[in-house]
């Protein structure tokens, strides 16, 4: 066992982990940091995606003990101080960009991701930066619509409800 | 996954010598190891992080006209970082995997591993890239060795890779839908007097030149040199994806459409 400890959503947080512990587990069993979501746990759906120093990382693709000393940002650190839902999380509700929501915590961690590069992105950038974010029900025309919306983006244009 | 030891060294003296071990496995970004960890088709009871160590990390370039990266530099850097010097490999290194994928696979990484289909390989050896580990200084064309396969002795790491900036380059991929990876890519380099031309994703054996698309570009460098070129389909990757054939024509393609975006 190798004991870490990070900074997970603004809080000190220590653990005793084992070498082959994944971020992803250490996130969702150790800290009961559930909404960050293993969909395939071979690194192709990206529901796991959180920010590890600020990039969006797989958590099912890195050891946890990668991490020690890190600064991580999960789906639960998204919220506004008050509770309320933050600018993505609320875009993606008003324009409908999820339906089952098993996807939505790694989309909502990637298009941060995106926005903080890139806080004017086109249709199309949206679209390539989600390559490593695969959604099953939306057809994805919502999710890359509410991205645009949390840019500021006039999205009145983007024909697909 | 089965368990292992963990190490996470701030030095190559330290990571060299945490890789004595008989069943010791260095780690770099981990976005092909852990997969395959996973899966139990990799089993190491010590794994070395090398992502750790300032001195395996960064782009420079030198006085010799060469880009120079740190062996444990990852994708989403070499991206941003050679964008301005060397527009080529920073379009390539841009295209790997995803994103999530960039900000953690590393350069050293994707060369230590040689996957036929991998994207860095086409780059370092159509560059005529140096390969530097800590023992010694590894020309591209003696490092690649077949499918999976390098010049690389157990236990020793790529501390750098040394990239000669060509005049123009470009690396066109034809990407495999699914994984990602390269059905076919074709990395071209246009020096002052001489032209490579490196296949990846489509042979057997691994990563590869295009003589013959060489010495026509050599000569001319534009598409309609490499025209009447063809690629032998013999020992080419033939699979669900994509047939030997189509593969082959992939790469006359690939080399036209790269000579014609080079930049």
């Amino acid at each position: 066992m190798t004991s870490i400890s990070l900074s997970v959503n603004g809080k000190s947080v220590s653990g005793d982990v084992e070498g082959r512990t994944l971020l992803s587990a250490f996130l969702r069993e150790n800290l009961q940091l559930t909404g960050t979501h293993i969909g395939c746990d071979t690194s192709q759906c990206g529901a796991c995606v959180v920010h590890v120093d600020g990039q969006a990382i797989k958590a099912c693709t890195m050891l946890a003990a990668e991490a020690d000393g890190a600064d991580v940002r999960t789906i639960e650190g998204m919220e506004n101080a008050d509770g309320s839902l933050g600018v993505i999380q609320q875009a993606f509700q008003d324009h409908h960009g999820l339906q089952c929501g098993f996807c939505t915590p790694g989309m909502v961690m990637s298009a941060a991701a995106l926005l903080k590069d890139n806080p004017n992105p086109t249709e199309g950038e949206i679209r390539e930066y989600l390559e490593g974010n695969l959604c099953r029900c939306t057809g994805y025309h919502n999710i890359v619509k509410a991205i645009m919306a949390a840019s500021g983006q006039d999205v009145s244009k983007i024909a697909a409800e | 996954m089965h368990n292992f030891d963990f190490a996470k060294p701030a030095t190559i003296a330290d990571a060299v010598a945490a890789l004595q071990g008989d069943e010791a496995q260095p780690l770099g970004g981990g976005q092909t190891l852990i997969p395959t960890m996973k899966q139990r088709l990799a089993a190491p009871e010590v794994l070395v992080s090398l992502t750790h160590i300032p001195d395996m990390q960064g782009v420079c370039t030198n006085d010799a006209g060469q880009l120079c990266i740190g062996g444990a530099t990852t994708h989403a850097t070499v991206a941003r970082e050679a964008a301005s010097s060397f527009p080529g490999l920073a379009h390539l290194a841009a295209h790997i995997g995803d994103p999530a994928v960039r900000n953690r696979g590393t350069i050293g990484g994707s060369l230590a591993n040689n996957d036929p289909s991998a994207c860095y390989p086409a780059a370092a050896l159509g560059t005529g890239a140096t390969i530097c580990t800590n023992l010694r200084e590894i020309t591209a064309d003696d490092y690649f060795q077949g499918m999976f396969d390098t010049a690389l002795d157990e236990g020793e790491i790529i501390t750098e890779v040394r990239l000669p900036i060509p005049q123009a380059a470009h690396y066109e991929k034809f990407v495999q839908p699914a994984s990602r990876f390269a059905l076919t890519g074709v990395f071209v380099a246009k020096y002052q007097d001489h032209v490579r031309v490196a296949v990846t994703g489509a042979s057997e054996n691994g990563v590869f030149r295009w003589a013959d698309a060489e010495a026509a570009l050599s000569q001319s460098f534009a598409s309609d040199a490499v025209a009447d070129l063809s690629v032998d389909p013999d020992h080419m990757i033939h699979d669900l994806h994509a047939s030997k054939e189509y593969r082959a024509n992939l790469v006359k393609v690939g080399t036209m459409r790269s000579v014609k975006k080079a930049k």
